[in-house]
């Protein structure tokens, strides 16, 4: 807010940009200055982690050391840094001034298209289990990437409304899960009635985490809320008498269809699912009624998120995310405003997590390391903050991508990494990155910006 | 004094007191025992020279710092109230304070609009039963959201920028959201109006408009002001009383002739040494008449 904006915001200060001709008087000297520390950074990478090789030998295991993979790799950066550089200079202009770009026109329909997106989306999800290609795999997949989608939505209620940056989300999947774990092997208590109970743990848990975390802000805030996710899967880890350790719990009652099980051969006294349709046994059963289940909670959290954006509190999210000192000065209560947030974004990770449990049908604390919440901001973040239909694509794409890529096997993770980084690059603020207003005045035909 | 002053005036109750207020940053006194009133239906100026502990006034008033030491009492409707002793956000909650920023503070990706309506939280929030009846879409929250628009909407037009209500807040120029910076303050019902520097980076037209607007909000809401500022056209122009701060400390108070007249703060203002006449922009609105003419205005 220091510099004077201009209207239209497009209009891009000429400070950051070179002289058209400046550029390109980058001489050769700088140009191999730049393109050397490439290279020096790719050799201190490459000789630690490639460089050298473990070999049997007579007297046990030996390293060797391969200059060759070394000096390829090295060469490679050096000569790629000097094509990037030629290119950017024969692009002249720098990004991001030429007015906004395919992405962001694309970014800007679908925001404004969300519903009918959305019913599309929807429709192709519905019939999703009953189209002539589908098969148990599919839709094993499909159930996972819609989990995803839903912790994604649950955490962008923190992250990209509220602004809080929450590195630590998967302890309230965890949480919901072994609330959902405990209470049914436990007591015995019915998915139905479990379900919303293990929400409302995991809320409580998130307001909990609320209280210390209210001062905090950006760096500092992701730094506790790791602590947190990690505290949280310790406990479960340790506290043997309750939890089972790292042994997990086991045979977790599967949910049941209006009481109807999906067994093929239940006990006396209750009727399985494809006895009292009088269908043949099938397993797909319980995989599609599974699948409908998790579509059916990710759309609550829809529903719910596109609802309370548009209220008071949701407002209220956004305001504080843009400028909490001037929501003060407003008389809003930061505090409650961001216990809200984190309440109910936990809810929603724990209804996700009770689905997982049931799921699953064994949990242990394996499943609930940093690297899920990991997954789960990467899919806010590349999906746009705050964009609904952005989660959805991101969800998928970090989903399904890997699942592709099984044959390139070691390369997997190079290959994730490497579109992140590319992500970042081009599209910083997100694949959909744009907000649209919770209300307007003169609707969409009018209005600028 | 205008009509809407001087009855104030006759009720002879301050709106807000201040009593010795002292601010320390460890070894800085920023604000040192300073006591001043400001009035219902008056514009209280407060200036300055730069670094005169202006702004940390306006952050003791609003809770952003607690005072070192002194009172802060505002006479609320519903009793008087001892801002010092609030927490931030309560003072504009309960106390009904609203200021506004000298690096303007706005919701910059949220659009002219919904800046409006978030200035309107807790009434809305009370209006939903705290989302509850927003989640149903109950009329009662429906209803009480429409009034919100249409407010938001009388003020956008008071400050012209009805046209502008669905452009991100960011993207306007920069007058025009010094000007929403006000029309969100005064969303929100104000009891006492506090602004920082809103003519900084203005036009002389755009300053003008402003002062015609400040004068409107005074006389029609009927509300206390409090003004910080630089431009002396603004200041000797709208006035009712000034307050003079110098190092922290209260130098000179009174109505703008006295203030003007008055030997301490012409040497706050130009430096203990220099003697003889004042630089030609300071001496032209310093004795400028109290209604001062557009085509001179100058900016500070
Ligand atoms: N948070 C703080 N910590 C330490 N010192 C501060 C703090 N806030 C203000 N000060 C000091 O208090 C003094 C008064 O600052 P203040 O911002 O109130 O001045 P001002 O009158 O508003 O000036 P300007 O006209 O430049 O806006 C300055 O010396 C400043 O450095
Ligand atoms: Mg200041």
């Amino acid at each position: 807010m220091a510099e004077h904006p201009l209207p239209g915001g497009a209009t891009a200060a000429p400070s950051g940009a070179p002289a058209p001709d400046g550029g390109r008087r980058s001489s050769l000297a700088d140009m191999g200055k730049e393109a050397g520390l490439a290279a020096f950074v790719a050799l201190m990478l490459a000789l630690p982690m490639g460089g050298f090789k473990t070999t049997e030998a007579v007297t046990g295991l030996s390293l060797t050391f391969r200059p060759l993979f070394v000096l390829v790799a090295v060469a490679f950066v050096f000569v790629g840094r000097i094509v990037l550089i030629v290119l950017r200079e024969r692009r002249g202009a720098p990004r991001g001034d030429g007015g906004p770009g395919l992405m962001d026109r694309i970014a800007r329909g679908a925001s404004q298209g969300s519903t009918t997106i959305g019913i599309v989306i929807l429709a192709i999800a519905v019939l999703l289990p009953f189209m002539p290609f589908s098969s148990r795999y599919l839709i094993d997949t499909a159930t996972t990437v819609l989990i995803y989608v839903m912790l994604g939505w649950g955490l962008n209620i923190v992250v990209g409304l509220a602004g809080l940056l929450d590195l630590g989300y998967v302890a309230f999947y965890a949480v919901g899960a072994y609330s959902y774990a405990l209470l049914s092997t436990e007591f015995g208590f019915s998915f139905w009635i479990c379900l919303p109970l293990a929400g409302v743990f995991a809320a409580l848990a998130g307001v909990l985490l609320g209280f210390p975390v209210l001062r905090l802000r950006g760096d500092y805030l992701a730094i506790v809320t790791l602590g947190f996710g990690e505290i949280i899967r310790l406990i479960l880890l340790n506290w043997y008498d309750v939890t089972n350790g790292p042994d997990g719990i086991s045979r977790i009652p599967r949910p049941t269809f209006l009481g109807l099980e999906f067994t093929r051969r239940p006990a006396e006294d209750i009727t399985a699912f494809h006895q009292y349709f009088d269908i043949p046994y099938s397993g797909e059963h319980r995989v599609i009624f599974l699948y409908f289940l998790i579509l059916g909670l990710a759309l609550l959290t829809n529903v719910f998120t596109q609802r309370i954006r548009k209220l008071p509190v949701g407002r209220g999210w956004e305001a504080l995310r843009e400028d909490e000192i001037a929501c003060r000065s407003l008389g809003i209560n930061p505090t409650n405003t961001k216990l809200t947030a984190f309440g109910l974004g936990a809810l929603f990770g724990g209804f996700a997590g009770a689905f997982f449990a049931t799921r699953q049908g064994f949990i242990s604390p394996e499943s609930f390391t940093f690297i899920e919440s990991a997954i789960i901001l990467a899919i806010v973040v590349l999906g746009g903050m705050g964009s609904q239909l952005g989660v959805v694509l991101a969800a998928t794409l970090l989903i399904v991508l890997p699942e592709l890529g099984r044959e390139l096997a070691q390369f997997r993770m190079l290959v994730f990494g490497a579109a992140m980084v590319g992500i970042m690059v081009w599209r910083p603020r997100g694949l959909l990155a744009h907000r649209e207003p919770t209300l307007l005045l003169y609707g969409r035909g009018r209005g600028a910006a | 004094m205008t009509q809407a002053a001087s009855r104030a005036a006759a009720d002879n109750g301050a709106l807000l007191t201040v009593e010795h207020m002292t601010m320390r940053f460890g070894g800085i006194v920023a604000i040192d025992a300073l006591s001043f009133e400001a009035r219902k239906g008056e514009i209280t100026a407060i200036i300055g020279p730069n670094g005169a502990g202006k702004t940390t006034v306006f952050n003791c008033l609003t809770g952003f710092y607690k005072p070192t030491i002194g009172r802060i009492a505002l006479n609320h409707p519903s009793g008087t109230m001892l801002l010092e002793r609030m927490e931030g956000f309560r003072i504009a909650q309960r106390g009904g304070v609203a200021r506004t920023f000298q690096n303007i503070r706005l919701f910059g990706r949220m659009t002219v609009l919904e800046n409006l309506i978030v200035a309107q939280h807790n009434a809305l929030m009370r209006a939903s039963a705290f989302t509850v009846a927003g989640l149903l879409g109950l009329p009662r929250y429906r209803h009480a959201e429409q009034r919100a628009i249409a407010k938001a909407r009388e003020w956008l037009d008071k400050v012209q920028l009805l046209d502008f209500a669905d452009w991100e807040a960011g993207n306007l120029p920069y007058g025009a959201q010094r000007k929403l910076e006000i029309a969100r303050c005064m969303c929100n019902d104000p009891l006492l109006l506090c602004l920082d520097e809103p003519a900084a980076g203005l036009n002389p037209r755009e300053s003008a408009e402003l002062n015609e607007m400040l004068r409107s909000i005074r006389d029609e809401q009927g509300i206390g002001l409090l003004l910080i500022e630089h431009d002396m056209n603004v200041v000797m122009g709208i006035s009712d009383h000034i307050v003079v701060l110098d190092y922290g400390r209260k130098i000179a108070d009174g109505t703008p002739v006295e203030v003007r007249n008055d030997p301490a703060v012409i040497r706050a203002y130009l430096g203990e040494d220099e003697e003889g006449d004042l630089p030609p922009v300071v001496s032209d609105t310093m004795q400028a008449q109290p209604e001062a003419t557009d085509d001179n205005t100058e900016m500070a």
